[in-house]
């Protein structure tokens, strides 16, 4: 009798995964099985749960595991990666609870989404084959397209949900397209199998099968990480989402995007290096320049800061263009800086926005810098720290970025990435400026900081001090993480 | 190095202030303002064993002191250290800082009285920028401090400053971030040229660059110092910046924070980029020289005395430029003195204009006249101050400003000496008339009839100005002792690099790249190997 050959199967490797999709599922029954308006043991609970989560994650750190025949691997870049998910979850949780009982939509199913979008963000992480990170990516985004439009009684949420899932499902369709056509073309969707065989079929690269699913593929992801001319969606929704979520969406799925994108690019496709520098330096440029000129004309302040996250995907880009380690760990370094200094700034907009999101303009912070010295000054350091000043986090992570550029030879993609920086300074000093420079036009009443938001402030503020002034060893586990 | 951490102490010293400056209440002024003052005083003392610990001739040539060595960062290709040190150069900037800080503070008394924790703290900050930009050896430690100055100035304009403050505060930020920022992407290219290791600027210093790359790294630097200076005509950010910034704020950006771009000059872009530097040593004494014709006849025309001030800096500036490119000894020394001359005059100058501004709340020169009669202690520092301005004989200013002349003089620089020479009658006109029609003539103002002449702490703020005015005008002989050895170390350094380029220049094209072996050049250049060695 014929015997089907089973694979390799390696529960270990998936352990954080099936750990947090476990502890979603609790606090789903939990939130079911518990009355009561107040959601906030949801939080702690998913805090918890987290935390586990991330012990479980650092466990893995070490020598690479492959698992499922070659699906999923746990390999220190997938782990670096998962810490940054679980930090962007965990402050994202710590700063919605005050948000969603002020807006009234304090739905218990927001920190199980949460906590399921991470999962679909570690197996993005962690994906081997395109099937993988397909699946990752599709848990990812249905739960973003709910909780996007999650304040169900505001119109601007449900806009912000149906615009972000009808561009979402558009963008799917071209990463998924494309990894359809690139399995023509190479016969597999494993990384390691597409590699061999462009290694071993260079003609392959003129194949147009394969280059249309190369650029389709990219062009998925450039959709989910906002990149430039793929943007449309993310002023509209990041301002239309909750806060929080606005928060965590700029940072985690960001960064998992950056994931899958690079393990695809520098995996799959190590012998094209040429081309798609090419277009990647063409997409950061425009991603930078796009992100901050639109952003020096915005109001509200999360508009800007939605404007703004797409030019740091910008320079997120400039580190990939290089296409060496010093790059990708640039990248790494960055998006753990960004989660930090990002979700502080967010919530530090929760902290200030009234029901309804009143109080969202620059305008509105007239005194807030006398008023609230300490919040102001919080939130001083978050933008300083986007704008890349030393001593930050944002200025070593921009360093490394650009530095990993000029190494490359591309010394003009690094100007124009400072002179973005440079322009870039005015609009975050612009919220400084209101901060501290103007008198109020009236009297706001600014809300104190609640315990789960001034831990968020505080863990925020610590790291993106901390990586700025001492950031050795997360650089050293960054520069360990992309040596494949 | 078993001896203190001098140099980290002196840094930290106002930093550890401004912290503790968080603990106390916001409204008990007194407290704020004798903690900031006491630690400024602390740290002007822990200088001065600079002064004496710095044995300046014989022992340590031109070498770099009281040095720190730490690893910092390691991580990937970098490393970065904690590296710190001075020479005969930086030494007297550092004390120029820790010495200008207290009389600010003290300046500040009465100034400011809103917000006053915020202001001491912003003061703090700003010391600890001033002095790591000194005292860094390591490029990436000294590029941190250079912009960690920006934050504290920023708000410091913008929130205690004047009308214009926020125009004048986001113009000055953005101004000099943007030339800093060409200046972090030349260091990084810089840094790969080295081939790795750390970022010593000992170590780049014997880099023989070819001269393409020379070129733009040189033309990034003295952009980003160049705006800082201000030099012609990147200067229209510093008469904003100076107008609507507080009296403290003036004072400190004339006397410390300008200096910082011409010691940029002379520690990294002349250094680093000999080759270079001499190729453009003509444009910069061009601009250096309309700088100094065109910021004084503009300053002749000023109506608030301020904003006169502000100018005649631009003007000061330029001929501190033209001395260090004169690139012989007086040139250098001058230039170097020159830089504590305009530190000390023009940061009394913008603590007179402060005094009269916080009596009367105007700066036009219109609104006075014949204040001598009523505030005649008020009257003669003004005198000594504006002739020290001016460069009489028998004050600092002369001394500065002779060695400039006369050093550009004798370099290739002559023309350009003859021309900047009429910038000092300039100044002479402009001074002396601006305090001709605030000091004498009839006291009309019935507003100025009442005012009263300066108290006991404002003439404390003066007298220690007062007293460098004359000592550094009558024995200016210690400073540039302590001095010498150094900048003999930056020409010749300059001067060997420059020789050694035109030797190999025509040799280059026939040697592929990273060949050494120069058949016959080593005898005949014995200081060649050391320099090409390849690392």
């Amino acid at each position: 009798m014929e015997t089907i050959a089973m694979p390799a199967i390696n529960l270990a490797v998936v352990m954080p995964e099936i750990l947090l999709s476990c502890i979603a599922m609790v606090l789903l029954l939990v939130n079911v099985f518990v009355p009561g308006n107040n959601k906030a043991y949801l939080g702690y609970l998913s805090i918890i749960g987290l935390a586990v989560t991330a012990a479980s994650v650092v466990n893995g750190w070490g020598p690479s595991v492959s698992a499922f025949n070659g699906a999923v691997v746990q390999d220190n870049f997938a782990t670096f990666f998962k810490i940054i998910f679980l930090v962007s979850a965990g402050l994202a949780v710590l700063i919605s609870d005050k948000y969603m009982a002020q807006e009234e939509c304090n739905q218990g199913e927001l920190y199980p989404l949460i906590l399921f979008a991470t999962v679909g963000m570690m197996l993005m992480a962690a994906g081997t084959d395109m099937m993988v990170i397909f699946l990752g990516l599709e848990l990812l985004s249905i739960c973003l397209y709910v909780l996007a439009g999650f304040n169900r009684a505001s119109v601007k949420s449900n806009e912000a949900g149906l615009k972000y899932f009808l561009l979402g499902a558009f963008s799917t369709g071209f990463l998924l397209y494309g990894m359809a056509l690139t399995y023509g073309a190479t016969g597999s969707t494993k990384i390691q199998a597409i590699s061999a065989f462009v290694m071993g079929n260079p003609s392959v690269a003129s194949n147009p099968l394969f280059v249309v699913g190369m650029l389709l593929i990219a062009t998925g992801f450039s959709f989910k990480i906002a990149a430039a001319p793929f943007h449309m969606w993310t002023p509209d929704v990041y301002q239309g989402a909750p806060t929080p979520v606005t928060a965590f969406m700029s940072a985690g799925p960001k960064a998992a995007g950056f994931a899958a994108f690079l393990r695809v690019m520098i995996f799959a496709f190590p012998m094209l290096k040429a081309e798609w520098g090419q277009l990647l330096w063409i997409l950061a440029v425009l991603t930078m320049t796009v992100g901050n000129i639109i952003a020096l004309s915005q109001d509200n302040v999360k508009r800007m800061l939605a404007y703004s996250s797409i030019a740091h995907a910008g320079y997120a880009l400039v580190g990939f263009t290089a296409t060496n380690a010093e790059g990708a760990a640039g990248i790494l370094f960055y998006m753990l800086s960004y989660a930090f200094m990002n979700i502080g700034a967010f919530a530090v907009v929760v902290l200030i926005g009234k029901k309804g999101e009143s109080n969202g303009n620059v305008q509105d912070l007239a005194g807030f810098g006398h008023k609230k010295p300490l919040l102001a000054a919080i939130l001083s350091i978050f933008l300083l720290s986007l704008a890349g000043m030393p001593p930050t986090a944002g200025f070593i992570g921009k360093f490394y970025l650009f530095s990993a550029a000029i190494k490359s030879g591309y010394l003009w993609l690094a100007i124009i990435g400072v002179l973005n920086s440079a322009a870039s300074l005015y609009y975050y000093l612009r919220v400084m400026v209101f901060m501290y420079m103007k008198d109020p036009t009236e009297e706001f009443d600014w809300a104190g900081a609640t315990p789960a938001i001034a831990l968020c402030l505080l863990l925020s503020v610590g790291a993106t001090l901390a990586l700025g002034v001492v950031p050795g060893t997360v650089l050293a586990l960054a520069q360990k993480a992309v040596l494949f | 190095m078993n001896q203190l951490p001098l140099l980290s102490i002196l840094t930290f010293t106002p930093l550890i202030g401004a912290i503790l400056l968080l603990f106390v209440n916001k409204n008990s002024h007194g407290v704020l303002r004798t903690v900031a003052m006491a630690v400024t005083v602390v740290t002007f003392v822990l200088s001065l064993p600079l002064i004496t610990g710095y044995n300046a001739p014989g022992t340590d040539i031109g070498g770099f002191q009281f040095i720190e060595n730490v690893p910092w960062i390691a991580a990937g290709p970098f490393q970065m250290s904690y590296h710190l040190g001075i020479d005969g150069i930086s030494l007297w900037l550092v004390i120029l800082t820790t010495f200008i800080m207290p009389i600010s503070i003290l300046s500040t008394y009465t100034a400011v009285e809103e917000k006053v924790k915020e202001y001491m703290i912003c003061l703090l900050l700003l010391e600890v920028g001033m002095i790591g930009t000194f005292i860094s050896l390591d490029l990436f430690l000294f590029y941190i401090y250079w912009e960690v100055m920006l934050i504290p100035m920023y708000f410091m304009i913008g929130i205690w400053g004047g009308k214009n403050r926020i125009y004048a505060a986001v113009k000055f930020f953005i101004y000099t971030a943007v030339g800093s920022l060409l200046m972090l992407v030349a260091l990084i290219s810089l840094y790969f040229k080295a081939g790795g290791g750390d970022f010593s600027i000992i170590r780049f210093w014997e880099l023989n660059l070819d001269p393409t790359t020379q070129m733009w790294m040189f033309l990034a630097f003295a952009l980003a110092f160049a705006i800082k200076v201000p030099m012609f005509p990147l200067h229209t950010w510093l008469p904003d910046a100076h107008t609507e910034a507080p009296t403290a704020g003036s004072v400190i950006l004339a006397a410390v924070m300008l200096k910082c771009g011409t010691y940029g000059y002379v520690r990294f872009a002349m250094p680093l980029f000999p080759e270079a530097s001499a190729q453009f040593t003509p444009l910069i004494a061009t601009l250096s020289v309309i700088g100094i014709i065109y910021a004084s006849l503009v300053a002749m025309v000023q109506q608030d005395v301020k904003k006169l001030v502000a100018y005649s800096s631009v003007a000061h500036l330029g001929f501190v430029m033209l001395g260090l490119y004169a690139l012989n000894t007086q040139g250098v020394t001058g230039g170097m003195l020159q830089m504590l001359n305009h530190g000390v005059s023009t940061g009394a100058l913008f603590l007179i204009v402060g005094f009269i501004y916080e009596r009367r709340h105007t700066r036009q020169i219109s609104d006075f006249g014949g204040l001598a009669k009523q505030m005649p202690v008020f009257a003669t520092m003004f005198m000594i101050v504006t002739f020290s301005s001016i460069g009489l004989p028998g004050t600092n200013g002369f001394v500065g400003e002779f060695l400039v002349l006369l050093g550009s003089f004798e370099s290739s620089l002559r023309w350009y000496a003859i021309i900047a020479t009429s910038g000092v009658i300039l100044s002479a006109v402009y001074m002396l008339w601006m305090f001709q029609r605030v000091m004498f003539g009839e006291l009309k103002n019935p507003k100025n009839q009442t005012l009263k002449d300066l108290n006991a702490r404002e003439v404390a703020i003066m007298l220690p100005l007062l007293f460098l005015i004359f000592f550094l005008g009558v024995y200016p002989r210690p400073i540039i002792d302590s001095m010498a050895p150094s900048i003999d170390k930056l020409i010749a350094h300059t001067k060997v690099q420059k020789q050694v380029a035109q030797v190999a220049a025509p040799a280059a094209p026939q040697l592929p790249a990273g060949h050494v072996a120069v058949p016959g050049l080593p005898e005949e250049h014995p200081a060649l190997p050391a320099t090409q060695e390849v690392k």
